[in-house]
């Protein structure tokens, strides 16, 4: 099931550095329990304006690395300004999270809301296998992330886009 | 005795982690030091007892910018050991392949990480607020790049589809033919961009650089040629240990390379350019000539306008190989391991990429060298630096500070594949 709504889930990490996968794993998780579509997204970051073109609103899970407590979650409302730098990770591919959601809102091309679930990571060290309160906060975010795209879930369906 | 310190604790655009110390006093630039602090990542020792057939897989992982031009290194590398040849379609994919890569970084540097640079902006998220036209042209010219990566590499980022002897799979010609349209498109937005880049204001500054290249001979190179510089070298890739010394320094964690007895040298799209001139095709090399450069080019902070020449280059080469392209019979040809050693170089985008392997007969590697092309300028860009502050010391500290970093953005490194951070620390005394 790929897509029979105007919403988005893009669940973003490296699934080699431990933590960092969490937004990954919230996808996967959320495939069959939505008619979203559901996006992994492991590479640049500027490529997500091809991905949420069109859409009406999108959710974005990323671990986030802040100094909070290991499964702490975090929600912003991108669309209401920008995101915390400190928060998210460096992308190694020059542009991270909070530049791509600042390019898209300079260019105008951010969704109509655009909501970033962030979970706090304890260990981003290379390897697979997530720290015990990042899994628990993970299957939090699924809850969550359907609670909201519940409450607006329009029922027309689009292709998937371009990837 | 008059000192003066300049700071700037964290580069920004440039790929990877890494800082700068320069100390003037007394008007004299007493140290420079390109400080690269990111711990060695020891692919090479990665590679030891691995299959020789995994070693493009492996060391794509080196770079989430440039992956192809590691898989073509390490395949290169690895058919020279065996002996094998890879021809005809499988050769001219690959081509394409690495037309595809050019594109993309070429697009993020010359848009991205450059430009704001030549207009005041502090990034390219600032520049968008101005320019959304020019900045959405260089995010669709980019996307054009990672389209053929995509299509023929699997995936754009570290692409799964390149082996020892060809591909995974190859492909029909009508599978390639969604590309013609879109590289037209990209020939002529890297065509204005080349127009565009040449209107900006270049600080006048030039050095009488050593520059290393590949040279092929009928084409601008990609995957294959001779190493050859404006001083001579003229030697085969399987000779670079011979001619090309690397060492450590104990302020990086790259090693820098030096040619020997003729030390720094400079590779990259300049040196490719002013060794290759005469191999570009007539409408970049008719690019190139209405952006006021000659055949040859010695101003760093004028690469933007070769990076883009070399835009039109790709676009016009991929859509050559994409008019007369044929699919392969099959798509690699057979390779058997024998114990032997391998070299190659291919020219990354940001200049020379070297891989050696040693492989015993069932295949397994025994040793691997790989040398970067952003550890090869290390030497270099520390130079510039040295005379750059040492010409412009009547600038204001944050001008200075701010040409400084552009200086060393002429490089695009790429300190995630020498290995891996620019902090900028500048002590004027």
């Amino acid at each position: 099931m790929r897509t029979t709504s105007n919403n988005i889930v893009i669940g973003l990490g490296n699934q080699y550095r431990r933590d960092d996968a969490a937004g990954l794993i919230v996808a996967r998780r959320l495939r069959g329990r939505t008619s979203c579509a559901v996006w992994e997204h492991s590479g640049e970051t500027v490529a997500l304006m091809e991905y949420w073109k069109g859409a009406d609103m999108v959710i974005i899970a990323d671990a986030v690395q802040s100094g909070g407590a290991p499964g702490t979650i975090h929600r912003f409302d991108a669309t209401m300004g920008r995101l915390p730098g400190r928060f998210f990770r460096t992308s190694t591919h020059a542009v991270n999270l909070v530049e791509a959601v600042e390019l898209a809102r300079a260019l105008t091309q951010l969704p109509r809301r655009l909501i970033v679930y962030g979970i706090e990571g304890q260990n981003f060290e290379a390897g697979i296998g997530l720290s015990v309160d990042v899994e628990s906060a993970i299957q939090e975010v699924v809850e969550r992330i359907l609670g909201e795209i519940g409450a607006t879930n329009p029922s027309k369906t689009v292709p998937p886009p371009s990837r | 005795m008059k000192t003066r310190s300049i700071k700037v604790d964290y580069l920004a655009r440039v790929e990877g982690e890494g800082g700068l110390y320069v100390r003037v006093k007394d008007g004299n630039v007493l140290d420079v030091k390109l400080r690269i602090f990111e711990p060695p990542r020891f692919f090479e020792a990665f590679l030891r007892g691995r299959h020789f057939t995994e070693a493009p897989d492996i060391t794509a992982r080196i770079c989430g910018i440039c992956p192809i031009a590691y898989q073509m290194s390490a395949v290169h590398a690895m058919e020279n050991a065996l002996g094998v040849k890879v021809d005809g379609p499988l050769r001219d994919l690959r081509r394409l392949i690495y037309c595809g890569e050019w594109i993309e970084s070429h697009a993020l540097h010359v848009y991205m990480l450059h430009t704001p640079d030549f207009l005041g902006y502090a990034d390219a998220i600032q520049m968008a607020k101005e320019h959304a036209q020019i900045v959405q042209r260089g995010l669709q010219l980019k996307k054009a790049g990672n389209e053929i990566v995509r299509l023929i590499g699997g995936r754009e980022i570290h692409p799964v589809n390149v082996r020892v002897g060809g591909f995974y799979r190859a492909f029909s010609k009508s599978e390639l033919g969604p590309l013609v349209e879109r590289l037209k498109w990209a020939r002529d937005a890297a065509l204005e961009t080349v127009r565009w880049v040449a209107e900006f204001s270049f600080p006048d500054f030039e050095r009488d650089y050593l520059f290393v290249a590949l040279r092929h001979p009928d084409e601008y190179p990609f995957n294959e040629g001779r190493l050859v510089s404006n001083r001579g070298l003229d030697v085969s890739v399987n000779d670079y240990d011979r001619h090309f010394v690397e060492e450590h320094v104990q302020h990086s964690n790259a090693l820098h390379s030096t040619l020997k007895e003729q030390g720094a040298y400079f590779v990259g799209p300049l040196a490719r350019y002013n060794l290759n001139f005469d191999r570009l095709t007539p409408l970049a090399q008719e690019a190139a000539r209405s952006a006021g450069l000659g055949p040859v080019c010695r101003n760093p902070f004028q690469s933007i306008i070769v990076r883009s020449v070399e835009m039109v280059y790709a676009c016009d080469e991929a859509l050559r190989i994409l008019g007369e392209y044929d699919a392969p019979e099959k798509p690699a040809v057979d390779v058997t391991p024998l114990l032997a050693t391998g070299h190659a170089c291919t020219e990354a985008p940001r200049g020379i990429l070297y891989h050696r392997y040693q492989i015993d007969d069932h295949g397994t590697i025994l040793d691997a060298k790989i040398v970067p092309p952003t550890s090869q300028n290390q030497t270099t860009i520390e130079h510039d630096l040295g005379q750059f502050v040492a010409r412009n010391l009547h600038l204001s500290h944050g001008e200075l500070t701010w040409q400084c970093e552009q200086a060393i953005r002429n490089y695009d490194p790429c300190i995630s594949c020498a290995t891996h951070f620019l902090k900028l620390d500048l002590r004027l005394e």
